[in-house]
């Protein structure tokens, strides 16, 4: 996966990500994706291009464990989210959306660098720097890699994971 | 089942709490997971109480999609204006010491006051539980917190949780639980309990757990008539922080915007002016503080001119309790505006919204830029008597200057 990092702060909560009131009146991820982030900078959501990979500090999804602040963000075509932590409702529902959280060290990353994620690390390809990334448990990579929750219900008819083989 | 801190398991949950906030989307998660029947729809509740009444033509069908379907599926609904979820589930005897009851809803960690593993998911989260009953969790670390002694007069459990908030920060808890322990824990009766869990999601914990004991047993005689058996810390449990709060040394709080961890004694903020006080919300809108800010305001002869009181009791029991010991009828003499009792203005799905410029003061658990509806707004939070003691001086106000 490659992509141009758009940079952000520390604790970005929920409402910053996609306020409230927006859901009041759509839960469809093609209607919110125009107003992500707009608590912080009215104009981001137009300079978003699919492919984008979202770069924070601590704490990224903190606050309300609305699910719309992952699919909001996975329909403007973001397929992953690096940060230096994440809140752990925002890490569930990314995971059970097919989003990557990735847990790095994101101190080096600047606006627009492009930035290339493979297995164990993360490439910056504008300044030569590998960032290495904390390994995702089993379970979450299966959710994952089967697209998200949905599609592993669908196609497991339950929970794998915690039993005995 | 025998898990330690890393582990991911299954688990089976006792209850499970969908909003009508969270739950139009877990039901199509449930379409999409190719969901036909609910495992066992008396472990589930849902709850009508972001949009409560609902403000808008969207939302209203929201809610009329969400009857539906319980009815189909024979799921209890609280209706709109019987009150806040996690206050319902408290009440109603659903939340039970060693249980599990997770809630598509950040503040479902408020069971923890009632020794419950209470904790926050997603709707996808919810709708595999309406399809399977069970949900994956990683077991998480323990912060242990000691609080020591007694509150002093007119400080209160919100006090404790913000200065909590100070020491850890808004992801000092982050994958982890917090147990709260100590005398001064023992001390603490439910309802106060309840504050401290509440906000622990303010610092990122998965759960904030309390010990159960006689308060706890007490509380729940007449609610339930299930056995249950509490969790306790094994002997030789480990802890990743320990934290000691020394309650004799406490004074009031107030967190500044637009963070919950910016906070610092309510008698340094200065003279800074407030238009809108909300007394509410699942931290702070039970009948205790009600009786506290009305115990403020009368004392200083009622709310300063150029203020907004609002109330919105977090519950009908609690909207019941008030009117009929006469502190409802107090509110309304002072002008207050009185809400539904549900979410209300916390998150700015309905209810009272603040114009532009307009200071805040609330007994909610969140003050982030826009939470109330207004992105242009300023939200401080503080205890019901501290919130009260501003509304009376229409500027922020440590309750100590009106009742030392």
């Amino acid at each position: 996966m490659e992509g141009r990092a758009r940079v952000l702060g520390d604790d970005i909560n929920t409402d910053y990500i996609i306020t409230s009131r927006r859901k009041r009146e759509s839960l469809d991820p093609q209607v919110l994706r125009q107003y992500i982030f707009e608590e912080l900078d009215a104009g981001f959501a137009a300079t978003v291009q699919s492919g984008d990979l979202i770069v924070a500090g601590h704490n990224f999804g903190c606050g309300s464990a609305m699910e719309v602040a992952v699919t909001a963000l996975a329909g403007a075509g973001i397929r992953a989210v690096l940060a230096r932590s994440f809140a752990r409702t925002y890490y569930r529902n990314a995971v059970n959306n097919g989003l990557w959280p990735i847990v790095c060290d994101t101190r080096g990353i600047r606006e627009g660098d492009r930035l290339r994620i493979e297995t164990g690390c993360v490439r910056n390809l504008s300044n030569a720097q590998t960032i290495a990334i904390d390994p995702l448990p089993d379970v979450m990579r299966e959710i994952i890699e089967a697209g998200g929750l949905a599609p592993y219900f669908r196609q497991y008819g339950g929970f794998r994971i915690g039993r005995p083989a | 089942m025998d898990a330690r801190a890393g582990d991911v398991v299954v688990c089976r949950v006792d209850g499970a709490l969908g909003t009508d906030g969270s739950t139009p989307m877990a039901l199509d998660y449930f379409t999409a997971m190719g969901g036909a029947k609910v495992s066992d729809p008396r472990r589930i509740v849902f709850a009508l109480d972001h949009y409560a009444p609902a403000p808008s033509r969207a939302t209203a069908a929201l809610h009329q999609r969400m009857r539906e379907f319980a009815k189909q599926h024979q799921i209890l609904l609280w209706e709109v204006g019987e009150g806040i979820g996690h206050q319902l589930i408290v009440e109603s005897g659903r939340a039970l010491p060693g249980g599990l009851v997770v809630g598509a809803d950040s503040h479902a960690v408020t069971y923890g006051a009632l020794n419950c593993f209470g904790t926050g998911i997603g709707s996808s989260d919810l709708a595999a539980i309406l399809i399977s009953g069970e949900i994956w969790l990683r077991v998480p670390e323990s912060i242990r917190v000691t609080l020591t002694g007694r509150l002093p007069q007119s400080v209160y459990p919100k006090d404790i949780a913000l200065e909590l908030a100070r020491r850890l920060g808004a992801s000092g808890a982050n994958y982890q639980s917090i147990e709260f322990c100590g005398d001064g824990a023992a001390s603490l009766d439910l309802e106060d309990r309840l504050v401290l869990s509440n906000l622990s999601v303010e610092m990122g914990a998965k759960a904030g757990l309390f010990r159960a004991d006689e308060r706890t047993f007490e509380y729940l005689r007449g609610r339930t008539e299930a056995r249950f058996e509490p969790a306790a810390p094994d002997g030789d449990a480990v802890y990743s922080r320990d934290i000691e709060i020394v309650l004799d040394e406490l004074s009031p709080r107030v967190a500044l915007p637009h963070q919950v961890d910016r906070v610092q004694p309510a008698s340094d903020t200065g003279a800074v002016p407030v238009q809108m006080v909300y007394l509410g919300t699942c931290t702070g809108g039970r009948a205790r503080d009600f009786h506290q800010a009305r115990d403020i305001l009368k004392a200083a002869g009622g709310v300063a001119a150029g203020v907004q009181l609002v109330v919105t009791p977090a519950s009908r029991e609690v909207l019941e309790t008030i009117a009929r010991d006469g502190t409802l009828a107090d509110f309304i003499a002072m002008g207050a505006v009185i809400g539904t009792p549900g979410c209300g203005s916390c998150c700015g799905t309905c209810g009272a919204i603040p114009g532009d410029g307009v200071n805040v003061i609330s007994t909610a658990n969140r003050n982030f830029k826009g939470r109330m509806g207004n992105g242009s707004a300023f939200i401080y939070l503080a205890s019901p008597a501290t919130c009260a003691a501003s509304a009376a001086r229409g500027r922020i106000t440590d309750a100590r200057e009106i009742l030392p």
